[in-house]
């Protein structure tokens, strides 16, 4: 079996005592968490951290709850905690879709919503079904010894595949979500097997006025190249135009073309160029019937 | 760096490195190697133990990590009086062939039938996604939960009526 | 479908070996631990193929907890660097001149524990020269390839054999005279068994006695002992190879590997027991793959679908070094059974296995020896065909199967094919999946934009090599034994020379005795799996167990019959032509009341009686089984698929098989084999792949890449059976271990072309992953087996 290489580790039980830690060990020290990403790369001794600081028994960080207007989710919250939570299928029904086919059932007990952002894998459903509903992320880091904050919108956070805005320090604490009611929120994936990261994903949250004007909307894309997971043209061309699948189609052509995917085995360019404009369309398409309230 | 983790209702307190996974700590500390390892990314799932009543893959979790927590392997499952249903399913509905992956399909099992007693094949199906089993094409596993379910069903209505 | 009570022979029984695996308490190899036992760990090649220029194992060896690092240098010293492979040429056990696969092993640390040797991998410094690869088997023979196997001397290509079979001659004037002709490529791509435990093996040398111990992962026990005394040179009574429980093998833990030898080195130099476990990546990139059969097929026929000849041409990739497991007469393994299940006028192949940059194997993962890549040619040449012609597939099966009359049947490429009724078979199938309704759904579907396919496979299979006049394996003829011991109180103990891998050997072999000698299957212990303990015999693979060990195994019960006989004749004081056999006893012919049990019988034969000319005492008996014929099960499966072509996804709706392995010791049994192989169709169909880039790298070496079936791609499998006994088999029984791997990746593969086949998309190549299914339906397949660009 693959071993990591040694390190050190401190289990912390608060916020400031991983930002104590994270200071002190500097900027070779981890934040472990659910440990799905990073121990794997640690065993293939392709990640050496030389310290681990794990924020499992960090309570204050695992937590769903609405507060000003907006649904907070702790960095901590585990994928399961994310599927199963009928407080955010209340809002936004695509973390459902998205939670149901990201890894398994058991990974999803163990990875947690936070780490799965700072992960920033190109092909990170959250990312996406995230990006789709306008999310921001808190960050909290030291500095001096003196705690601060800053909130990072989503579609800002991610630097290049594997990069995040979150410096050496730094921790992201929480992810939030305005709640904005009377939408429909959808994700869609193609992957080669259950369990499979995307071979392309879209996800869509959109509005509409009592004349069937889509009035705003939101579409994540994930491994499809498309820039901070967000298929911006296709969003701006929505607006003001009627929830059709006319115009639904259009929006995918624009996701399609403004997408830039890398072949690798999961599929060549054309095909998932092709994806990021089929499930743009499919994702509007439930997420616009939800709106309606016609679908289950 | 010291440890104290509970297996199987009982406390075992080791000196370990903090690199040690689970699994090892469990086959090669306690020498509890009912739990199997299979893969070195999380795919197979034969590493599945519980900690603290969930299903994890211990192949990815630090012994460290479990210090001071509870941790469930395939040994734990029988009971005082007899096998657990979900043991007596698998042998009732050959829902094994090599045994490789059966102690984790067995523990997920338990912890599916736990919060849901009367699981669909298709939950079942959903239940077990994340573990491989190469041998049984998964029908016979699936039927092994439902035995349980339907067991453990008759069981309870026997004491209550 | 559950089970009350044991029956006395053959039935639905439960596994007797279940009671230790639901307790955790198998012992697979990585649970023996001996005391004082040290690790081995491998550093392997990043390179496909490059020349070694240095290896600097200086830091490794000074790191605290380090036992010892061996390079190939060292082994150069002890004559061990190259090993004989199954198939008559030589693999490195450590590169010593250049690497020729990605992930071939270089050096060996033998450690305290696995994490330190572990940590000394990366210390150890290697210099290599990169050389050009050969990734691709159709550039392997190309003028200007690099040779790969410059070692041998003379050698200035890459090929390794050409292999001919049928009548070449009567073929073409068939395919010259025929009024539809059609021709495809197919590929049978490279797939890896990956059984959820890999390869490993505890060795244990004492230098006292000179006597070695292995624990290992292997199917073949005896001839693993075999192999060791001529590789080590070691004497064969002082080796004892212990195979315990095994986590799955399908054909992937026939082979000897170097991490197994390595382990004995180590060994041997530490004077300490040495563990060898592998990890998942090195099991996947350095074990025996299977197939990578490059085939060009082609069918004639007359105009209404009458078929009369195939023919075949095969580029065969067997990697770095030719390790091919298989009977060594047969260069391509079983492949020329590929007429499959159908009456023809001529057939002819021709073969040419050629080295690449990648690693050795090629027949190892429940294949039948090569039957997998005949079947899936000639069941996708039918389908080929049947697109041609506009007919039904079923239809056209139907037209040109053989008759239950036909057989025995000798096949133009010289099989004689034992029993069969194929008609019925496939008729079943038919009747439960309610075929003509399916074909109207499928039509009503189509007219609505949905694509739905229905895909149907037939396949027949030879199992159970020998007879070892034609089958060996590096001069071993493929026979087995089998010892039974009666003990006085009437329990039983049955040594066999096959070794379970999860099939149930400790079951079924008991029953197959208690089918004969009316004792208990409870009453019956069955030895494996040790060579110290158990006769010779050539192992478990080719689903070899039941038609040669089940053989055995009936044939020395009735020798223990026989003797218990004689035994029971002294008992009543009547003549043994006068006892009549009634399962568990003899009794006086005409008079039921005067009878003794096989209990009775055997305290006697351990008593003081006087025991009759003709037995010793006792009623043990030993004997081997060389088998006279294969035995041939069939199948029928039909498998209905839903393909979204706007996305390329697929769902497979059902999957109806019908098998036919003759007689069944234990349907259960019988049952989860067939399950087990219905999933390995579905994943080499849709998703098993072992691709590699331009240099030679691994595209799929870790179970995220190399995608394995689970539970939600797998339907609720819908089995039927028919029983035609194998009439040259003592119970009438057939092999089934690999049935459902060699059958059901044809009938996936058809059923999404047959979805496919609105949009003109005749033929596919696996896996159909939902690119390849989008690239086919857009008229651009994807060739499957190279990196995707």
């Amino acid at each position: 079996m693959q071993v990591p290489a040694a390190f050190e580790y401190a289990k912390a039980t608060t916020v400031s005592q991983t930002l104590e830690l994270l200071s002190q060990w500097g900027e070779d020290a981890r934040v472990i968490a659910g440990g799905h990403s990073l121990i794997p790369m640690m065993k293939l001794r392709l990640a050496r951290p030389t310290a681990l600081i794990d924020i499992n028994d960090v309570s204050e960080l695992s937590y769903i709850r609405v507060e000003g207007g907006e649904l907070r989710i702790g960095a901590l919250t585990r994928h399961a905690e994310l599927l199963d939570s009928a407080l955010v299928e209340e809002h936004y029904r695509i973390f459902r879709d998205a939670e149901r086919v990201i890894a398994d059932p058991i990974v999803r007990n163990r990875g947690t919503v936070g780490g799965s952002l700072c992960q920033a894998d190109p092909a990170e459903d959250l990312s996406a079904a995230f990006a789709a509903v306008d999310a921001s992320v808190v960050i909290q880091g030291a500095q001096n010894g003196v705690q601060r904050s800053r909130t990072v919108k989503l579609t800002e956070f991610h630097v290049g595949p594997y990069e995040t805005v979150v410096e050496a320090g730094e921790l992201l604490t929480e992810v939030r979500v305005p709640i904005r009611p009377g939408g429909g929120s959808a994700y869609t994936k193609v992957e080669r097997r259950v369990g499979d990261w995307a071979v392309a994903a879209a996800g869509a949250a959109i509005w509409t006025d009592a004349a069937g004007t889509v009035s705003n909307v939101g579409i994540g894309l994930a491994a499809v190249g498309a820039e901070h997971f967000r298929a911006a043209e296709a969003e701006a061309y929505l607006v003001g135009k009627p929830a059709t699948e006319e115009s639904f189609a259009e929006a995918g052509r624009i996701a399609a073309e403004h997408s830039n995917p890398v072949a690798d085995q999961r599929g060549p360019v054309d095909y998932k160029r092709h994806l990021a404009g089929e499930l743009t369309v499919r994702a509007l398409r439930a997420a616009a019937a939800r709106a309606r309230g016609q679908e289950a | 760096m010291q440890i104290t983790v509970t297996v199987n209702g009982e406390s075992h307190t080791r000196d370990v490195e903090p690199r040690l996974l689970l699994v090892h700590f469990l086959r090669n500390e306690l020498g509890l190697t009912g739990t199997h390892w299979g893969c070195d990314t999380s795919n197979c799932g034969v590493c599945t133990v519980t900690l603290d009543g969930v299903p994890v893959k211990s192949c990815t979790v630090l012994a460290v990590m479990a210090d001071g927590k509870q941790v469930g392997t395939v040994e734990g499952l029988e009971r005082a009086d007899g096998l657990d249903p979900v043991q007596q399913g698998f042998v009732q509905c050959h829902g094994l062939q090599c045994g490789f992956c059966t102690p984790g399909m067995m523990l997920t099992a338990r912890c599916l039938l736990d919060k849901n007693p009367d699981p669909s094949e298709q939950e079942i199906r959903e239940a077990i996604s994340g573990q491989l089993c190469r041998c049984t094409g998964y029908e016979n596993i699936v039927r092994s939960v439902r035995w349980a379910a339907e067991h453990e069903a008759a069981a309870k209505a026997e004491v209550t009526s | 479908m559950t089970v009350t009570e044991t029956p006395m022979g053959f039935g639905r029984m439960h596994r007797k070996e279940d009671a230790r695996f639901v307790r955790g308490k198998g012992n697979y190899v990585d649970d023996v631990n001996l005391p004082g036992m040290l690790h081995g760990s491998f550093l392997r090649s990043p390179y496909a193929h490059a020349k070694i220029v240095s290896i600097d194992t200086s830091a490794a060896e000074a790191l605290p907890g380090v036992k010892a690092v061996i390079t190939g240098a060292v082994l150069e010293t002890l004559k061990l660097a190259w090993m004989p492979t199954l198939s008559y040429d030589t693999q490195a056990v450590l590169a010593t001149d250049k690497v020729r696969f990605q992930n071939q092993e270089v050096a060996f640390v033998v450690a305290e524990n696995h994490y330190i040797a572990r940590d000394a991998l990366e210390l150890i410094e290697v210099e290599y020269e990169p050389l050009p690869v050969v990734a691709d088997a159709k550039q392997a023979l190309a003028p200007d390839a690099p040779v790969i196997r410059d070692d041998k001397e003379g050698k200035t290509d890459n090929h390794i054999f050409d292999w001919s079979a049928g009548d070449a001659e009567k073929t073409d004037a068939v395919f010259a005279s025929s009024e539809v002709v059609v021709g495809e490529d197919i590929l049978y791509p490279r797939v890896h068994p990956s059984p959820l435990e890999t390869c490993g093996a505890v060795a244990d040398f004492d230098k006292v006695s000179g006597k070695l111990t292995i624990y290992s992962t292997t199917q073949a026990p005896h001839a693993h002992r075999t192999v060791y005394a001529l590789v080590a040179g070691l004497p064969e009574h002082k080796i004892r190879v212990i195979s315990p429980d095994i986590g799955g093998g399908f054909g992937g833990k026939v082979g000897i590997y170097p991490g197994y030898v390595l382990a004995i080195v180590g060994s041997i130099v530490t004077g300490k027991p040495v563990k060898w476990m592998e990890d998942r990546n090195e099991h996947l990139t350095a074990t025996a793959f299977a197939r990578d059969y490059h085939m060009r097929g082609e069918i004639a026929a007359t105009k209404d679908g009458k078929i009369r000849a195939l023919r075949v041409k095969v580029l065969a990739d067997h990697g770095a070094f030719n390790g091919t497991a298989q009977p060594t007469k047969f260069p391509a393994g079983f492949f020329h059974i590929f007429t499959g299940s159908y009456d023809l006028e001529a057939a002819s192949c021709d073969v040419t296995g050629v080295y690449t940059n990648k690693a050795p194997g090629g027949v190892a993962y429940a294949c039948s020896f090569r039957i997998t890549e005949a079947a899936y040619l000639v069941e996708r040449m039918i389908d080929v065909l049947a697109f041609e012609l506009k007919m039904d597939p079923a239809e056209l099966r139907l037209k040109n199967l053989l008759k239950p009359e036909q057989f025995p049947y000798t096949t133009p490429t010289g099989w004689e094919y034992d029993s069969g009724d194929y008609p019925r078979a496939l008729r079943l199938a038919m009747d439960m999946v309610e075929y003509d309704k399916l074909r109207a759904e499928q039509a009503d579907k189509l007219s609505r934009g949905e694509y739905m396919g229905i895909g149907i496979s037939f396949f027949t299979e030879g199992v159970g090599a020998g007879p070892r006049k034609h089958m060996d394996i590096l001069g071993l003829g493929m026979a087995d034994g089998a010892e039974l011991r009666v003990h006085p109180t009437g329990k039983a103990v049955l040594r066999l020379s096959v070794q379970t891998q999860g099939q149930g050997h400790e079951t079924t072999f008991a029953q197959i005795v208690a089918e004969e000698l009316g004792i208990s299957p409870d009453d019956i212990d069955v030895v494996h799996g040790d060579t110290d303990q158990t006769p010779f015999g050539l192992g478990t693979y080719g689903s070899r167990s039941t038609p040669v060990s089940g053989a055995a195994t009936a044939i020395v019960a009735r020798k223990v019959r026989d003797r218990a006989r004689i035994v029971a004749s002294a008992m009543l004081e009547v003549s043994p032509d006068d006892l009549e056999w009634e399962k568990g006893k003899f009794f006086v012919k005409g008079d039921p009341d005067q009878a003794k049990t096989i209990q009775e019988i055997a305290m006697a034969a351990h008593s003081s009686l006087e025991l009759p000319e003709g037995v010793e005492g006792h009623l043990d008996a030993t004997t081997v089984y060389n088998p006279p014929n294969l035995t041939y099960p069939f199948g029928a499966y039909i498998c209905v698929v839903d393909v979204d072509p706007a996305t390329g996804q697929v769902k497979v709706r059902r999957f109806i098989a019908v098998d036919d392995c003759g007689v069944r010791i234990n349907p259960m049994i019988v049952e989860g084999q067939v399950h087990g192989g219905l999933a390995d169709g579905i994943g080499m169909a849709l998703m098993q792949l072992m691709a590699f880039d331009e240099d030679g790298n691994h595209l799929g070496a870790s179970l995220m890449d190399y995608l394995l079936p689970t539970s939600l791609e797998c339907p609720s499998w819908e089995l039927g059976e028919t029983v035609t006994p194998s009439p040259h088999h003592p119970i009438g029984a057939k092999g089934v271990g690999e049935s459902a791997t060699v059958g059901s990746p044809a009938a996936v593969v058809n059923a999404v072309l047959d979805a496919l086949k609105p949009l003109g998309v005749r033929h596919a190549d696996m896996p159909l992953t939902p690119s390849n299914v989008w690239r086919a339906a857009q008229g651009r397949p994807i060739r499957t087996d190279l990196a995707i660009s």
